[in-house]
């Protein structure tokens, strides 16, 4: 019992079930249902939680307090801004509809919990453990950038419209390098199932195997959790507030909940695929330790996630889009390739499979810094011939 | 009649009756909607059919486009807010004539199976594994699929260059619009 809870509480339920006068199968089925709730209803709890995090360590990184009056450390100012949000009208814009209206806050919710059915958050402690989990968690993204163009349609606001375009053409632009991004586990592990590849990283972290990759996937998951840099689909400055502009109340509510616990979800996500998920010492012995492990992973990526967005400024649309195209696609495409040929090379030629994969990720991070220097250069000429003719020949004699 | 059965029907009634919402609601978001019921309907068929790679891929390339396609409906239509056109034109005879044809072509088809009429299909044996690695092995072989699939990514590569040529401004205006 001290050392596998999860397996022990899951049989004593079942046997409880039984007792009850349920067959196997139905106490197993309906165990399913109460887990999934349970798992739901957690993770959404503990996005209160994240959003004082999330608060507070911003507040930090800009040097203020944050929030500290209700409760201690102002732990409880969430569920205070949440019942103030309750308590608000919910107001239908003239001209919305209805009906699509009130249906994309929650499918921008689910889109995110929904992401969690397949995380392994300890060992035998997975929602679900399906074996196309890779393309599910591409699926179940996909229908997030469904609820945005949803929300910013049926709100009858062009600010709206303009929000939600903006975001469909980015997050469909970045769904690109992070699918193949996510290639790379997969192939690594040899399976879609995200507890084959939770297991398959006992030898070495895949971050080690594939840094490249982790980093594309980690950027381009950033993006698609709308996380500053790249939260330029509710550009305060520009469109308002973006496709939410018109939602009030919990509906407002349930979009701002999905938000931060995106942030959280990604880091979950890079950790299960990148960094061992719930793997550490004594694990086995004692698998509660690997909820520690996951949590603890989790939380320092998730407080990157903060960092980055409390330091970097908003990108424009033209400049997310480039990075995108014209960096972040070629590189997936040259890291999967690479990756792919390596490894095979590895295990058919005998060599050291941590060590040909390190190497093959040097060359590549080395082809990456030559190819931006001279695109670099190149720019910079251009610009200097685009300035007017006497301040532009002025520059060049200089620098020649 | 099984659960499984019964599930199978219900689908399939989504399937069909939210098909007969997407060309029948009279805007165009809201068609577009109904599709991504009828889309499910059938990922949720395979899914019963024991393919549940197909399934997810299913969500994953037609739902997940759902929502450029919007983008198309507002982007291409006037007034989309508001647009409830005449849904017929001259021509929707013919359409029909020539969905009724393929009908008929595809329940000849099926008639040709041997096991149309008896309820069991044969049962998959492999595993999960063993039918994705087929699946991959016969997008690959000459015998196969390999022509179909090669011509599918072509036509493909030719609509997305078609496209780019499409949106890309003249020559003379990306000579002085780009230096800053």
């Amino acid at each position: 019992m001290i050392s596998d809870p999860f397996t022990w509480f899951g049989d004593l339920l079942r046997e409880f079930l039984v007792g009850l006068g349920l067959t196997t199968a139905q106490a197993t089925g309906l165990m399913q249902f109460l887990g999934a709730g349970a798992l739901a209803t957690a993770v959404l709890v503990l996005t209160f939680l994240l959003i004082w995090v999330e608060r507070k360590v911003l507040a930090r990184i800009q040097d203020r307090l944050g929030p500290n009056r209700v409760g201690p450390f102002g732990l409880l100012q969430t569920i205070a801004d949440a019942l103030k949000l309750l308590s608000k009208e919910i107001i239908i814009p003239s001209g919305a509809d209805k009906v699509v209206y009130f249906l994309a806050p929650p499918l921008a919710v689910m889109s995110v919990v929904g992401l969690w059915a397949v995380i392994p958050l300890a060992p035998n402690l997975v929602g679900t453990d399906i074996n196309v989990a890779a393309i599910y968690l591409i699926s179940i993204t996909a229908i997030g950038t469904l609820a945005i163009m949803l929300a910013g349609w049926s709100s009858n606001n062009k600010y709206a419209l303009l929000g939600a375009f903006r975001t469909v053409a980015m997050l469909i632009s970045y769904e690109v390098p992070m699918v193949l991004a996510l290639l790379v586990p997969t192939m690594l592990a040899g399976s879609m199932g995200t507890v084959a590849i939770v297991e398959a990283q006992r030898e070495m972290w895949f971050v080690v195997l594939a840094p490249l990759a982790a980093l594309v996937f980690f950027i381009s998951s950033m993006a698609e959790a709308g996380k500053a840099p790249f939260d330029l689909l509710e550009a305060e400055s520009e469109i308002v507030a973006g496709y939410n502009i018109e939602y009030s109340s919990m509906a407002f509510g349930m979009f701002f909940v999905g938000e931060f616990l995106h942030g959280f979800t990604l880091a979950a996500l890079t950790v299960t695929l990148f960094l061992g998920g719930w793997l550490g010492p004594f694990v086995d012995q004692y698998t509660w330790l690997g909820l520690i492990y996951f949590f603890g992973k989790t939380a320092i990526v998730y407080f990157a996630v903060i960092w980055i967005r409390g330091t970097l400024p908003r990108l424009r649309i033209d400049q997310v889009n480039a990075f995108n195209w014209k960096f972040l696609v070629p590189l997936a495409l040259v890291v999967v390739m690479v990756t792919a040929v390596a490894d095979k090379l590895a295990a058919d030629l005998g060599w050291n499979r941590t060590l040909t994969m390190i190497l093959a990720n040097a060359v590549m991070f080395a082809g990456i810094v030559v190819s931006v220097q001279l695109y670099a250069r190149r720019e910079r000429r251009r610009i200097e011939a685009a300035v007017p003719a006497s301040a532009g020949t002025a520059r060049l004699e200089s620098a020649s | 009649m099984t659960p499984v059965q019964g599930l199978f029907l219900v689908t399939a009634l989504a399937a069909v009756l939210s098909a007969i919402m997407v060309v029948t609601s009279p805007r165009l978001v809201h068609a577009a909607l109904w599709l991504i019921v009828t889309l499910a309907a059938v990922a949720v068929l395979f899914i019963l059919l024991d393919a549940a790679f197909l399934a997810m891929v299913q969500i994953v390339v037609y739902i997940g486009a759902i929502a450029i396609l919007i983008i198309f409906t507002v982007m291409l239509t006037r007034r989309v807010m508001a647009d409830t056109g005449p849904q017929m034109n001259r021509l929707w005879w013919l359409a029909a004539f020539i969905g009724l044809v393929l009908f008929g072509a595809l329940v000849a088809l099926l008639a040709q199976m041997p096991s149309w009429w008896t309820a069991t299909p044969p049962a998959a044996t492999e595993s999960f594994e063993l039918i994705v690695q087929d699946l991959g092995l016969s997008l690959v072989d000459l015998d196969r699929y390999i022509i179909p699939f090669e011509v599918a990514s072509v036509l493909l590569l030719a609509a997305l260059i078609g496209s780019i040529v499409l949106a890309r401004p003249p020559a003379d205006d990306l000579e002085t619009g780009e230096g800053e």
